[in-house]
């Protein structure tokens, strides 16, 4: 068993490495100009540099806070309308096709019209992120609601629940996995634009606007730092909620 | 998919002003008049009238699509009927404590409570305070013979714990009739058979009413004090047959020489009334 997991770890640890030397050989071969492709070792020094001076951090923080924020919202907003919207059919129909226009629409296009709404500051970089993941978040709860087992429902139902409490002891519970793949990408993509918005949108903190930075003053060591620090970023996310589905749906795809 | 109503069409019930004893020979628990059903204009019933034994168990017996668990979901209140009148002992619906288990013990269960969490459900949903609900519970487990542990996800359980599960689940709040659909269909063979003697022998009992839908002829009249057999639709009573095997009935009942004969005489009915339509 023990010796399994070792390799399974070790197994994972494959595709990094061998990225890591293939960048590194293509680097020293001179294939690319060191110009546009530095060192792997100058990239990991530069987020280094970086962190110990004290910019990365409080940059990570930022994006992190803002997408927290966006995400926040979007959940709060998301998670009861969902319930009622696919609560009933009629209802979702009726707005079926908003929805998924809106959520086709890409997000950045909602920049201006957001920053002649709520201005320059934070807060319209918030709004646009928590409007695109606000929809996702409502979409995958309707749908869970929607598809929950009838089965259940009328099990309940039969042993006497009213309809208030179907609602929160199994149309909840039956709606959990998927409100989760909701939440989980709604978190990625409240990151996305964030970082978009910091380039675009004048910030003065974030991981974009550094992002932004390094391009115009073409320090390539410092760029493809950032992004690997955003890459870390997304990644984390993305694993905290994974983890937190599994605690909390623990009969996902199970049941 | 059944859209489950509680109130029905049905009038209060005029018979208690004027008792009406030609409605309620002794014994009997529930009374069917007049059913009628159509989906989409299509008949499924069409005046369809049936005492049902109090504390008797009967099982429902026709070819696929007759109409069985359209029957027990009207008579459970889980499916509208478009005319006539169900009553239990004169009660409607509403006043009837009762039990269901579902064919699908995977989907009926529910996955994010543990198997004695669901157990406790529904006598959490009668506002029965924990101490009294743990003492029916553990009163309850004694009746089954259980080898396996409450304390598990109906995930990590196979379907005939799964099953069980849901038959205690129905039974725990102790009601008036226990109605079950076709509740061993995704079994196999051997749990099957555990299954029906388990369930013989808490039936027998408690002496609840009880309204089995079967697929297997067999298993029909092994668990029967009486089969209802149904042609195809819209459904008539091809039969209603006393089963008068002793009980408990055990494994060698199926070799029982009246046991051989009912069922050769309920597979007689069966034919005819599949030819018949
Ligand atoms: N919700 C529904 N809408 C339309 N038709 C239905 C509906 N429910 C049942 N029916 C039809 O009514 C008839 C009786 O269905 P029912 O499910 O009661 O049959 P059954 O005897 O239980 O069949 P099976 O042996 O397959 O379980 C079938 O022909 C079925 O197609
Ligand atoms: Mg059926």
């Amino acid at each position: 068993m023990q010796s399994a997991r070792f390799s399974r770890y070790a197994w994972m640890a494959v595709g990094p490495l061998a990225l890591f030397l293939v960048w590194y050989a293509v680097h020293l071969a001179g294939l690319v100009t060191p110009k546009l492709l530095p060192s792997p070792v100058r990239t990991l020094q530069s987020v280094w540099t970086h962190t110990v001076s004290g910019g990365l951090g409080p940059d990570f923080g930022r994006t992190l806070w803002r997408t927290l924020q966006a995400f926040g919202i979007a959940a709060a907003f998301g998670v009861p309308i969902g319930i009622v919207i696919g609560a009933s059919e009629k209802l979702y129909r009726s707005i079926e096709f908003l929805i998924d226009f809106f959520r086709s629409t890409p997000a950045t296009a909602m920049f201006p019209l957001f920053m002649i709404i709520f201005g320059l500051g934070d807060f319209s970089k918030i709004a646009v992120a928590a409007f695109a993941a606000w929809l996702v978040v409502l979409f995958n709860v309707a749908y869970g609601v929607m598809n929950a087992r009838q089965t259940r429902i009328l099990a309940a139902k039969v042993m006497g629940a009213s309809r208030a409490r179907i609602f929160k002891d199994v149309m909840f519970y039956e709606c959990l996995p998927q409100t989760f793949v909701g939440l989980r990408t709604a978190v990625s993509l409240a990151l996305v634009v964030i970082v978009v918005a910091e380039m675009f949108i004048g910030s003065d903190d974030g991981l974009g606007k550094r992002i932004i930075d390094s391009q115009i003053t073409f320090d390539l060591p410092q760029l493809y730092g950032t992004i690997l620090v955003s890459g870390i970023l997304g990644y984390g996310l993305n694993l905290i909620f994974l983890g937190l589905e599994k605690w909390l749906v623990h009969w996902s795809g199970r049941a | 998919m059944i859209k489950a109503q509680r109130q029905r069409p049905v009038e209060a019930p005029e018979v208690a002003s004027y008792p009406d004893l030609r409605w309620f020979p002794p014994g009997t628990h529930i009374t069917v008049r007049g059913l009628k059903k159509a989906f989409d204009g299509n008949p499924v019933y069409v005046g369809f009238d049936i005492d049902l034994p109090k504390g008797r168990i009967v099982s429902v017996f026709g070819p696929n699509g007759c109409g069985k668990s359209t029957f027990i979901n009207m008579v459970a209140g889980l499916l509208p009927i478009d005319d006539g009148q169900i009553l239990f002992e004169g009660k409607t619906i509403a006043d009837t404590r009762i039990g269901y288990v579902f064919q699908n013990y995977r989907e009926a269960l529910f996955p994010w409570l543990r198997a004695v969490d669901n157990i406790h459900y529904p006598l959490r949903l009668m506002g029965i305070p924990k101490a009294e609900r743990d003492r029916r519970i553990e009163e309850l487990v004694a009746g089954f013979d259980l080898k396996f542990d409450l304390h598990r996800y109906p995930y990590q359980m196979s379907g005939g714990q799964q099953q069980t599960v849901s038959i205690m689940r129905s039974l725990v709040i102790e009601p008036e009739v226990l109605f079950l659909d076709e509740p061993f269909s995704a079994l196999d063979y051997e749990m099957t058979l555990i299954m029906r003697d388990q369930l013989q022998k808490v039936l027998v009992a408690r002496g609840v009413t009880t309204v089995l839908v079967s697929h297997d002829l067999e298993e029909a009249v092994y668990l029967a004090d009486k089969v209802l057999m149904l042609t195809r639709r819209p459904s008539r009573i091809a039969d209603y047959m006393d089963v008068d095997l002793p009980r408990p009935r055990d494994p060698s009942t199926l070799t029982d020489p009246r046991f051989i004969e009912l069922k050769a005489r309920t597979l007689e009915v069966f034919q005819n009334a599949v030819r018949a339509s």
